[in-house]
C-alpha cells in the first residue's frame, strides 16, 4: 500500500501535464487524472514490476481516448475552442505565455495519434519502447507517427513564421 | 567511423536524446556536411525545447483537492478482499445473476417485502452512489421540502434520519421507482467520502419484520420494517459498523 503511494504520487505532476497537452482543457484533463489514479489504485495488482510510469499513462491515454470517442460522437471539440488563456499556467510571463499559447495551439492542430507520440516523447521522456506500449502499436510506427508529427508541427510553426529564419525562437516577435 | 547509414529514426534519436555516444558522435558527423538536414534537426529540437517549456508550469500547478491518493487508497482498503469478491461472483453465477445483485444470508429465503427492499436499496446505492455529478435529486439544503415531497408521494410521513450523531452528513434525496411504488432514497456521507443510502417505502407483506442483515457485490446492509414502513440501509463499510448506523435510523423513525 505504501509502494502505491510512493510510486504513484511523483508521477501525478506529470500524468496532468499528459492529459492537459492532449486534451487542453484543465477540467476535462484533471477528470482524466482522477480517474486514471482511482483505477491504478483499484488495479494495481496488475501492473508489471518495475517502473510504474508507461503502465499509469497507458491508463490515461486509454482514458483520454475514450473521451475523444465520446466528445466526436457528441460533435463537441473541446481541444480548442474552450481552452482560456488560464489553462496554461500562470507562471510564464506574458510574452513567453503568447509564445506558449500559439504553440500549443499548433500541437492541438495535430491529429491526436501523433500528439500522444509527441507528448510521451518529447515531454514526458517516455522511451520510444515505452510509447510503443503506452499506444499499443510498435516502435516503427512511433518512429514514423514521431516523424509525421514533428514535420507538420514545424511546418505549421514555420507557416506563421512567413519568411522569417527557421528558428522557432523566432515566434516569439510573432505576437 | 563505422559504415551504418544515419536513418531518420536516428535523427529524431539524437533529438530525443535517445543514442549511444557513439552513434551521436556520427550524427553529428553527417549533419556537418548536409546544413539543410542539419537546419531540420535544429528546427526539431528546438520544437521540442518549446513544448517542454510551455507545458512545463503545468507540472508545477498546486495539486486539486480531489487527487488525493492516500484517501483512494484508503477507501480500497476498506472494501473487500478480492477472494471474496469470487466468492459472491461464483454464488451469483450459481444462483442465475439477478441483474448482478442477490440477497444472501437470512433474506436469501424470504420472497416477501423484506428481500426486494434490501435489493431496491442496493440497486439505489450502485447507481446512485459513485454519481459524482448529481448522486441526489434534491440537496440537504432543501430538507424540508425533500421530506415533504417524498412523504407525499409515499402518502406516509417519513422521517429522514440525522446521522450526524455516526459521523455521517446529510447529502439529500430521491424519488426511487420499485415495483411496489414510490420509495424515498437518503443519501449520506462520511468525511473521506464514504457512502450510505437509507431507503424506505410502503411495505406490503411484512408489514413488522426484525433487522436482517444482507449482502450482496462490494455492499452490505440492514432490513427492517416497522408499522408498516419499511427500511434498508447499505453501505460500502463492514457491516459492524453499519450496524449501530441501522439501528440509530430505526430509533429515529419509531420516535415519530
Amino acid at each position: 500500500m505504501n509502494d502505491m503511494l510512493r510510486l504513484i504520487e511523483p508521477v501525478i505532476p506529470a500524468l496532468r501535464r499528459y492529459a492537459r497537452g492532449l486534451v487542453r482543457n484543465r477540467a476535462t484533463a484533471d477528470d482524466l487524472v482522477q480517474d486514471c489514479l482511482e483505477r491504478a489504485v483499484s488495479h494495481w495488482g496488475q501492473r508489471r514490476e518495475g517502473d510504474p510510469r508507461p503502465w499509469l499513462f497507458t491508463i490515461l491515454h486509454h482514458l483520454a481516448i475514450n473521451q475523444f470517442r465520446l466528445s466526436a460522437r457528441r460533435g463537441k471539440h473541446i481541444a480548442i475552442d474552450e481552452a482560456t488563456e488560464d489553462d496554461f499556467g500562470q507562471e510564464a510571463v506574458q510574452e513567453h505565455k503568447l509564445m506558449y499559447q500559439d504553440v500549443l495551439d499548433k500541437l492541438a492542430r495535430l491529429p491526436e495519434d501523433q500528439r500522444a507520440v509527441l507528448l510521451l516523447v518529447a515531454v514526458e521522456d517516455l522511451t520510444y519502447a515505452d510509447a510503443a506500449r503506452v499506444l499499443d502499436i510498435p516502435v516503427g510506427t512511433v518512429m514514423s507517427r514521431l516523424s509525421r508529427a514533428r514535420e507538420k508541427l514545424q511546418q505549421e510553426i514555420e507557416g506563421t513564421v512567413d519568411g522569417a529564419p527557421k528558428n522557432v525562437v523566432r515566434l516569439r516577435s510573432m505576437k | 567511423m563505422t559504415n551504418r547509414l544515419i536513418t531518420e529514426d536516428d535523427l529524431h534519436a539524437y533529438v530525443d536524446g535517445a543514442l549511444a555516444p557513439e552513434r551521436v558522435a556520427e550524427v553529428v558527423a553527417y549533419l556537418e556536411g548536409r546544413p539543410d538536414v542539419a537546419r531540420r534537426v535544429s528546427a526539431f529540437s528546438d520544437q521540442r525545447d518549446l513544448l517542454r517549456k510551455a507545458l512545463a508550469p503545468i507540472a508545477d500547478e498546486p495539486l486539486p483537492p480531489q487527487f488525493n491518493l492516500s484517501r483512494m487508497i484508503e477507501n480500497r482498503r476498506r472494501r473487500p478482499a478480492p477472494i471474496w469478491w469470487a466468492v459472491a461472483a461464483m454464488l451469483m453465477l450459481s444462483i442465475g445473476g439477478l441483474g448482478g445483485w442477490v440477497i444472501r444470508g437470512s433474506l436469501q429465503g424470504s420472497s416477501g417485502g423484506l428481500a426486494a427492499l434490501a435489493q431496491e436499496a442496493a440497486y439505489s446505492y450502485s447507481v446512485y452512489a459513485p454519481d459524482r455529478v448529481r448522486p441526489v435529486e434534491m440537496r440537504a439544503s432543501d430538507s424540508a421540502q425533500l421530506v415533504q415531497w417524498v412523504s407525499n408521494r409515499l402518502k406516509q410521513p417519513v422521517t429522514l434520519p440525522d446521522l450526524t450523531g455516526s459521523g455521517y452528513r446529510l447529502m439529500g434525496g430521491r424519488l426511487i421507482p420499485t415495483s411496489h411504488g414510490p420509495a424515498a432514497m437518503f443519501m449520506y456521507d462520511d468525511d473521506r467520502g464514504g457512502r450510505l443510502v437509507v431507503l424506505t417505502r410502503p411495505m406490503i407483506s411484512e408489514q413488522s419484520a426484525p433487522m436482517t442483515p444482507h449482502s450482496g457485490g462490494d455492499v452490505s446492509g440492514f432490513a427492517w420494517a416497522d408499522g408498516g414502513m419499511g427500511y434498508s440501509l447499505v453501505g460500502q463499510a463492514a457491516a459492524e459498523s453499519l450496524k449501530p448506523i441501522a439501528n440509530e435510523v430505526r430509533r429515529q423513525a419509531c420516535t415519530i
